[in-house]
């Protein structure tokens, strides 16, 4: 008997050790490839941002990379992302929260079966449909309602934004108030609270942590989008003056540009690149943080 | 036996439940008396805790779910058109299993009255600290109200749950198996707590526990399968019950 059951253990082993460096080597090679594009990246970029100088390049205003004496100041696309990011997640977070709060507590079961697909089906449509989408339908509305020259610019991709981060947001958000342990609830409204009292005072604060983390894989989507943005933003890299000036985010600079960039441009533009990469670095560190507060 | 004449203070009159098909409450006829303990044993399924939250309505959180008959709180009708709002605000019910709020120990405590408009911290620190005195928690917990209630032991976040319920100040206090989880110092708090609080509240308990039954209630109502077999002071079903299933079931030699 007891041999027996050594020697399959013995045999479990193996296999389980097999598997094992399965495992082992594709999260080897995922590790691996991110390295690799780290250290490209800031190979290629960080030279170009030291010879033009880390507060002309970051501060300068004019990008001008094909004059006679080019400049390459990228303040004015590192504002163009940091507005359209936050304008994205100022319009998109309470229309994401809320729609999760209808979907998650409040809406009966067959709304719920008809919404929930539809928003996920929203998450996978790609970007450059909605680009298309921001192309015929918000950059003619700007242009007539708002009697602006194109009707591209920041505003235009602030909604275009908007709309593809409030997926993630419903999703995620909706997870995280449906794993709030029902007890809670109960014990609420036990106590003779509202269905919207015991919503706000009790699930959304129980679900706080996962909410945040939503918004902050938010940002991360809108500041690293690209496709959309480049159809809908204008592409010049203005300083933004209001909200319909047109601009041209880190992202769709580095995708226009790069077709025609000679030596030194294309250098710069991995210069951006390095720019869009710490800022995702650091929103990754906060989503980090927010998600092992949430695990404690 | 000046116990006999209370006031009744909750009326159920021929009451049925359905979850879907399931006929899991059978024309329960019951008072409930002011100022009383009323215990409710049985076996498990048997709709104990069913029927103690057709009390304060929380059943209506369970999807279909039909009830027929009436149940009047002084007089008034509770299953038709009321406020559930305010009706729960005055019977108030503690549940099997502990649930504090992921708050602060006083957050949980000045949860109900801040619901209920009361805004003042002076007024709110008096409430918190009189309904956990009334729970017999104060002593254990004052010198860290700020802190989560989460970390507590489960016998003090069952008193807390109890102070929280007491913070809103119900009439009626429903208290559902409150001692399954703890051990016996805790139990044996909880029910000197019951002995104390039945001067102010009406409490109806859920237990398992023959001996507790006994110790702590005024009357005991034996539920079997649906029905209420057998309702009585707790004397007499204890000591001459009669009906030979109550008897059968008190003595621990039922099915
Ligand atoms: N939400 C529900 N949907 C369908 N049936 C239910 C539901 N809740 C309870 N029941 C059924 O109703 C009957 C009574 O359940 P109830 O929880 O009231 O029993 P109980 O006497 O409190 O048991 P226990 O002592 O185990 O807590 C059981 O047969 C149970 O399966
Ligand atoms: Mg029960």
């Amino acid at each position: 008997m007891k041999d027996v059951s050594v020697i399959s253990q013995r045999k479990g082993l193996s296999y389980e050790k097999a598997i094992e460096s399965v495992f082992f080597i594709s999260a080897l090679l995922m590790v691996l490839s991110v390295v690799l594009i780290f250290i490209y990246i800031f190979m290629e970029g960080v030279p170009p941002i030291l010879k033009i100088g880390l507060g002309p390049f970051i501060l300068g205003t004019q990008w001008t990379p094909t004059y006679t004496t080019p400049q390459y100041g990228i303040l004015p696309m590192i504002m163009a992302s940091l507005i359209g990011m936050m304008g994205a997640i100022l319009v998109g977070v309470p229309i994401g929260i809320f729609t999760a709060i209808m979907l998650a507590e409040i809406a009966p079961r067959p709304v719920t079966r008809i919404l929930k697909p539809a928003i996920e089906l929203l998450a996978g449509i790609p970007s450059v449909v909605y680009g298309f989408f921001g192309l015929t339908v918000i950059v003619p509305f700007i242009r007539v309602q708002l009697k602006s020259p194109t009707g591209t610019g920041l505003l235009a991709m602030i909604i275009i934004l908007a709309i593809m981060v409030i997926p993630t947001i419903v999703n995620i958000t909706e997870n995280s108030l449906r794993a709030v342990p029902k007890e809670y609830k109960e014990g609420s409204l036990a106590l003779g609270a509202s269905q919207i009292e015991t919503i706000f005072k009790v699930t959304l604060p129980a679900a706080k942590s996962g909410i945040l983390a939503s918004v902050v894989l938010g940002m991360g989507r809108a500041i690293g989008e690209t496709m959309a943005v480049i159809m809908v933003c204008g592409n010049i890299p203005k300083m933004p003056q209001s909200l319909l000036s047109t601009v041209s985010p880190m992202t769709a600079t580095i995708a226009k540009d790069m077709s025609y960039a000679g030596p030194f441009h294309r250098s710069a533009l991995f210069g951006i690149g390095v720019v869009l990469f710490v800022f995702i670095i650091l929103l990754n560190l906060v989503l980090n943080l927010l998600v092992r507060k949430a695990s404690r | 036996m000046q116990k006999e004449i209370s006031k009744k203070k909750i009326v159920v009159k021929d009451l049925n439940l359905f979850y879907g098909e399931f006929h899991a409450l059978k024309a329960i006829n019951m008072d409930i008396y002011e100022g009383e303990v009323t215990a409710l044993i049985g076996p498990s399924g048997c709709g104990k805790s069913t029927f103690l939250k057709t009390l304060n309505r929380m059943n209506d959180l369970v999807e279909h779910v039909r009830v027929t008959g009436s149940i009047t709180l002084d007089g008034n009708e509770i299953l038709s058109d009321v406020d559930v709002v305010a009706l729960r605000k005055r019977v108030g019910m503690v549940f099997q299993k502990p649930n504090p709020f992921p708050m602060s120990i006083y957050d949980n405590v000045a949860y109900g009255p801040r619901i209920h408009g009361i805004k003042k911290k002076s007024q709110l620190d008096e409430i918190v600290e009189k309904s956990l005195r009334a729970a017999a928690l104060w002593d254990e917990v004052s010198d860290r109200l700020s802190k989560s209630a989460l970390g507590i032991s489960g016998g003090q976040q069952q008193r807390l749950c109890i102070a929280r319920t007491l913070a809103t100040e119900p009439e009626v206090l429903l208290m559902d198996e409150p001692t399954s989880a703890l051990d016996p110092i805790s139990t044996s708090k909880i029910e000197e707590l019951c002995e104390t609080l039945k001067k102010n509240y009406t409490i109806v308990i859920v237990t398992h526990n023959m001996q507790q039954a006994g110790r702590i209630s005024d009357r005991t109502a034996f539920f079997l399968l649906g029905e209420l077999v057998e309702y009585d002071l707790t004397e007499r079903i204890f000591h001459r019950p009669r009906n030979e299933k109550t008897e059968r079931y008190i003595t621990g030699r039922f099915g």
